[in-house]
């Protein structure tokens, strides 16, 4: 009983209208999904385990946009901004401290950096008034701006300490993430890093999803549905849009952390076009509102596009460009909300009928 | 051109002469006046609001009486939206100054207004579509309450009439409802001043009769009410008092007896000659 109340009471944080999954079934099928997930690189090589953690790296950086733009409104393509700064600042600092401390270190100042850009950049852009589509055009712009810049770091002259910024050659050497205290550490590595990519994008999904189920969570979606019927309620909607911006930025910090360890290389390529739109397009193919959609969608869709470019395929990108067209014009509100209303309703109608059947009135719990 | 002081019967017109009188020489806002202007919610001076060439709103002095019901009707494009945007700060003001409760309130922006205590209800219908009725009621309420919600957003449904709607998503609301739902929502704020715009626009007689009744319940909760309306039926029940608009300025202010025998009101707002 008490058992019971403890799940109840832990699953009424995660729940709510405005995630999908908030039925018994979808969190026993959520615990197999994790356990599968987190069985899988027992029966791989060290490879396998570190590919699939890139797709889940960019699971994080897609988790950071779906909250800002499918929850809040607020198109950005700017996440690889601050995945790219993180990354930048994780390399810098590591490469200048070179130990586990240093490491240890780099990853809250890289996540603080990342952070401080898109409180910044959020900051100038809400309080400036600045709205819709051009928020759209100046995170663009800032990715393209970034990129150009970090582009013409070749000389010797860009070096910050140790740290060369090195161009279009990247930042080469940043090491694994180690933890540990004294002369006991642990680096992250093949299955192992897997394994914590996989935590940290569990965390931040559960994160996300009290943030977005809770009081914080209903201002956003007002915000996204209607700003000044929002404001009319006495929210002060440059506040919730800078939080939420500044929220999503440290999420896509994490992610660039990551992924700069996982390469133990950056380069500018992080700031470029062609990676920018990658979030807008796993959030849109996966559901825009949905967080659970985001993280599919990105993985299968990377997985998807490394098997086509693997089998020799130089249309990878085009076959991508592709479904995200069908997505959008047959499925604006994206795959997994789709299959989510298509498996709820067959869940009703299968207990309609044993309901029938049965000749019984058991209340059977219903997802929504 | 006003000619207020023509109209001034009841008591509530004495309070506005003589506020009228002492205009020219009182620069300090309503609030830190004595007298006759203790009462005065919502008080706008010179009050001017131009779109590039277009002045839509002309001057205008404004003021309500702290428990009043007072309807705003005018002819299209006489500027009562507008003036209700520049109240709420929906619209900056080009001119002029707005004081509420005694604070000049020109400088907040929306969300300030609406903490201060003013409550708006726009006219197009915009309920949150996403969340059902009663999350709609929680989205309101949650900004200044803490603790569990679920009470005060039971008694507000029942207040607006949406008690068994609870659970149904707001876009499968009727249109009255949607209205009801959305008056709920501002009133939810417990404002002292809500503002109403065209609450009756596209609803059915019935319907009215609802709203009306729902005006007239939270006026007698103490809310002060400015409300919009083209219906002179719909004026007629829930009144005090009405103030007619026309080409951004005030045309007439008193009862709607008043105003229904003016010839002058029914030339250009009836459209009788």
């Amino acid at each position: 009983m008490s058992e019971h109340s403890l799940i109840d009471r832990f699953r009424g944080r995660f729940e709510g209208p405005n995630t999908i999954g908030n039925s018994r079934g979808f969190w026993v099928g959520f615990a197999v999904a994790l356990a599968v997930a987190f069985a899988y690189p027992i029966f791989v090589s060290n490879y396998q385990a570190g590919n699939l953690a890139l797709f889940l790296i960019y699971a994080i950086l897609a988790l950071s946009l779906s909250v800002v733009w499918g929850y809040s409104g607020v198109l950005s393509f700017g996440q690889v901004v601050f995945f790219g700064f993180a990354g930048y600042t994780f390399g810098i600092v590591t490469l200048n401290i070179q130990s586990t401390v240093g490491i240890m270190m780099a990853i809250p100042i890289a996540v603080g950096v990342a952070t401080l850009v898109a409180f910044t950049l959020g900051y100038f852009m809400f309080y400036g008034k600045v709205t819709g589509v051009f928020v759209a055009i100046i995170t663009l712009v800032s990715t393209i701006v970034l990129q150009t810049f970090m582009a013409q770091t070749a000389g010797s002259e860009w070096a910050i300490g140790k740290a060369q910024l090195g161009g279009f050659n990247g930042m080469p050497g940043i090491p694994n993430i180690a933890l540990g205290v004294g002369e006991t550490s642990v680096a992250f590595s093949g299955k192992l890093f897997y394994w914590l990519c996989l935590v940290l994008l569990v965390l931040s999904y559960f994160g996300l999803r009290a943030l977005t189920n809770g009081r914080f969570g209903y201002a956003m979606v007002g915000v996204r549905e209607d700003e000044d019927r929002v404001e009319m309620l006495g929210y002060d909607i440059r506040k919730v849009k800078l939080t939420v911006f500044t929220v999503g930025g440290a999420i896509a910090g994490l992610a660039g952390v990551l992924y700069a360890a996982w390469g133990n290389y950056i380069d500018p390529t992080v700031f470029s076009l062609t990676f920018a739109t990658f979030p807008v397009i796993w959030v849109t193919v996966g559901g825009r509102e949905s967080l659970l959609g985001a993280v599919l969608a990105t993985v299968s869709l990377e997985w998807f596009r490394q098997q086509l470019a693997i089998t020799g395929s130089e249309y990878a990108l085009v076959v991508v460009g592709l479904l995200l067209l069908v997505v959008v014009l047959v499925l604006p509100d994206g795959i997994v909300p789709y299959v989510h209303e298509k498996a709820v309703s067959a869940y009703r109608e299968y207990n309609d009928e044993v309901d029938r059947s049965v000749g019984s009135s058991t209340e059977e719990e219903i997802p929504e | 051109m006003t000619s207020d002081t023509e109209t001034s019967t009841s008591e509530a017109d004495a309070n506005r002469s003589g506020s009228k009188a002492g205009r020219n020489v009182r620069k300090t806002p309503a609030g830190n006046a004595t007298g006759v202007d203790t009462d005065t919610i919502l008080q706008t001076e010179g009050l001017t609001k131009q779109f590039g060439g277009l002045t839509a709103i002309d001057g205008i002095d404004f003021a309500i009486d702290e428990g009043e019901l007072r309807c705003l009707i005018g002819p299209n494009g006489a500027g009562k939206s507008t003036l209700l945007k520049l109240i709420t700060g929906h619209h900056d003001v080009t001119e002029g100054d707005i004081y509420f409760d005694g604070a000049d309130i020109t400088a907040l922006s929306p969300h300030e207004r609406v903490r201060s205590g003013i409550g708006i209800k726009y006219q197009a219908p915009a309920v949150f579509d996403s969340l059902s009725t009663s999350e709609n009621i929680r989205l309101a309420l949650q900004r200044t309450r803490s603790g569990d919600l679920s009470e005060a957003i039971a008694s507000t449904l029942g207040r607006v009439g949406l008690s068994e709607q609870r659970d149904v998503p707001a876009s499968d609301l009727s249109h009255g409802q949607q209205q009801r739902l959305e008056i709920g929502m501002a009133a939810a704020l417990s404002p002292s001043l809500l503002l109403l715009d065209e609450p009756v626009a596209g609803l059915s007689l019935e319907e009215r009769e609802e709203i009306a009744k729902l005006a007239r319940e939270l006026n007698d909760d103490g809310i002060t009410l400015i409300v919009i309306e083209h219906d002179i039926d719909f004026v007629d029940r829930i009144a005090d008092r009405v103030t007619v608009l026309n080409q951004g300025e005030i045309f007439r202010e008193g009862s709607i007896e008043e105003i229904r025998s003016d010839p002058e009101v029914r030339k250009i707002y009836l459209g009788e000659a």
